[in-house]
C-alpha cells in the first residue's frame, strides 16, 4: 500500500502494517471525536511516525498514486475535525 | 479508510482526475499534462517567493522593534533619574508590549523559514518527478499501442498529479498563515506609525487611548517589579545629584536649590551666559 503524508513523501508500506495503521487512525478519530485537543497532537503524531519508520520512502523520480492520503504534520486539531464534518482541508 | 484519510485521499484524487478528464487523445494528455506540470512548477516558484518577501518584513519589523525597545529602556532610566516615575512607567509599559511582539514576531519568522523550507523540498520532488514524466512519455510514444499508452500515460499523469496537487495545498496553508502573519504584522506597524514604541517624551501626562490599551495588554506586576529594579539600580547607582554637584560649584549663577536632571540640563546654557 502506497501512503502519502501530505507536504512530506510517499511511503511503500507492507500489509502487514495495515491492522496497526488503522488502529493508530481510530484512535486518532477518537480524541477528535471525544473533543480532546489536547491528546491530539501525540496521538496524530504516533500515526505519522508510523508511517514514517515503518513504511520505505518512494524515490522522487519515481511516478506512483497513492491509496492513502494523510494530511499534513501540522494539521490543528479544529482543522482535523472540518475533516470528519466534511468541510475538509482542501475547498471542493 | 474512513474518516481522516478517506476525505484527504478523495479529494485530491477528484481534483487530478479533473485535471486528466480535459484530454481524451493520449498525445493531448501528454502534452497537456506536461504543459500543466510546467506551469504548477512555476507557481510554486512564485509561492516560495512570497513566503521569503513576507519573512523578511517580519524580520524588517523585528529590527525596528529591537530598536525601540533598546530606546524605550534608556527612556523609563531617564525617567527614573529625572524621578518622573509616571513617565517611567509608561515607558516601561510600551516596552513589554514591544517584547511581547518580538517574541511573537520571533515565532512567527521561525515558523515562514520551516514553511519555506517544506516548499523547496516540495519544489524539488516536483521537479524529479515532472523531469522523469518527461523521460517516460517519449518511452510510451515509442512502445506503446495508442490503447496502451493511453493506460500508461493516464497512471503517470495521474501520480504527477498528485504531487502537483499536494504542492498547491502546501502552498495554500503557506499563504493563509502568512495572511494572518500579515494582519497582525499591520496591526504592529499602525501602532509604530502612531509612535507607540517610538517616543514618549514628547507626550504629556494625560492618558490617551492608546496608553489604556497598553496598559490592559502590558503585564501590570512585570511593569512595576521592572521600575522597582530601575529605581534600586539608579538609586544604589552613583546618585545623579551628588554627580552633578562639583558642575554647580562651578557655576556661580546656579540656583543652590536641590538639584534635579531638569536642572542639570539647563546648566550648560547658564554657564554660557555667565
Amino acid at each position: 500500500m502506497i501512503v502519502r503524508i501530505s507536504g512530506e513523501d510517499q511511503y511503500l508500506l507492507a500489509d502487514e502494517y495495515s491492522e496497526e495503521l488503522k488502529r493508530l487512525e481510530s484512535a486518532v478519530v477518537g480524541v477528535v471525536d471525544g473533543g480532546r485537543a489536547d491528546g491530539f497532537d501525540e496521538a496524530y503524531g504516533a500515526l505519522l511516525d508510523y508511517v514514517r519508520t515503518h513504511g520505505t520512502p518512494i524515490g522522487d523520480a519515481d511516478i506512483e498514486s497513492s491509496q492513502v492520503i494523510l494530511p499534513p504534520a501540522d494539521l490543528s486539531f479544529e482543522e482535523a475535525g472540518r475533516e470528519f464534518t466534511g468541510e475538509g482541508l482542501i475547498p471542493d | 479508510m474512513a474518516g481522516l484519510t478517506g476525505r484527504m485521499s478523495t479529494v485530491i484524487k477528484a481534483k487530478v482526475s479533473k485535471l486528466l478528464d480535459r484530454a481524451e487523445d493520449p498525445a493531448e494528455t501528454l502534452d497537456y499534462s506536461y504543459q500543466k506540470q510546467v506551469e504548477q512548477l512555476q507557481n510554486v516558484k512564485k509561492g516560495i517567493a512570497d513566503v521569503v518577501t513576507a519573512k523578511k518584513r517580519l524580520q524588517m519589523q523585528e529590527s525596528s522593534l529591537q530598536r525601540s525597545v533598546v530606546k524605550l529602556d534608556t527612556q523609563a532610566r531617564q525617567a527614573v533619574s529625572a524621578g518622573q516615575e509616571d513617565l517611567a512607567r509608561m515607558a516601561l509599559e510600551r516596552k513589554n508590549v514591544a517584547q511581547t511582539e518580538l517574541q511573537s514576531l520571533d515565532g512567527q519568522v521561525s515558523e515562514l523559514e520551516e514553511q519555506q523550507q517544506r516548499l523547496t523540498d516540495s519544489e524539488q520532488k516536483l521537479r524529479a518527478k515532472i523531469e522523469a514524466f518527461r523521460t517516460k512519455k517519449e518511452v510510451i510514444k515509442a512502445q506503446y499501442s495508442a490503447a496502451e499508452a493511453q493506460v500508461r500515460i493516464s497512471e503517470a499523469a495521474t501520480g504527477v498529479g498528485e504531487q502537483m496537487a499536494d504542492v498547491g495545498l502546501a502552498m495554500q496553508r503557506a499563504i493563509d498563515k502568512t495572511e494572518n502573519m500579515k494582519a497582525r504584522a499591520d496591526a504592529v506597524s499602525e501602532l509604530e506609525a502612531a509612535g507607540t514604541f517610538d517616543d514618549i517624551t514628547g507626550l504629556g501626562t494625560g492618558e490617551d487611548d492608546i496608553d489604556r490599551q497598553l496598559k490592559q495588554l502590558s503585564n501590570g506586576p512585570q511593569v512595576d517589579d521592572e521600575l522597582a529594579k530601575l529605581k534600586s539600580e539608579i538609586g544604589a547607582g552613583s546618585p545623579p545629584p551628588s554627580a552633578q554637584i562639583p558642575a554647580q560649584s562651578q557655576a556661580p549663577g546656579a540656583t543652590p536649590a536641590e538639584p534635579s536632571p531638569e536642572d542639570a540640563q539647563q546648566a550648560p546654557a547658564g554657564d554660557g551666559q555667565a
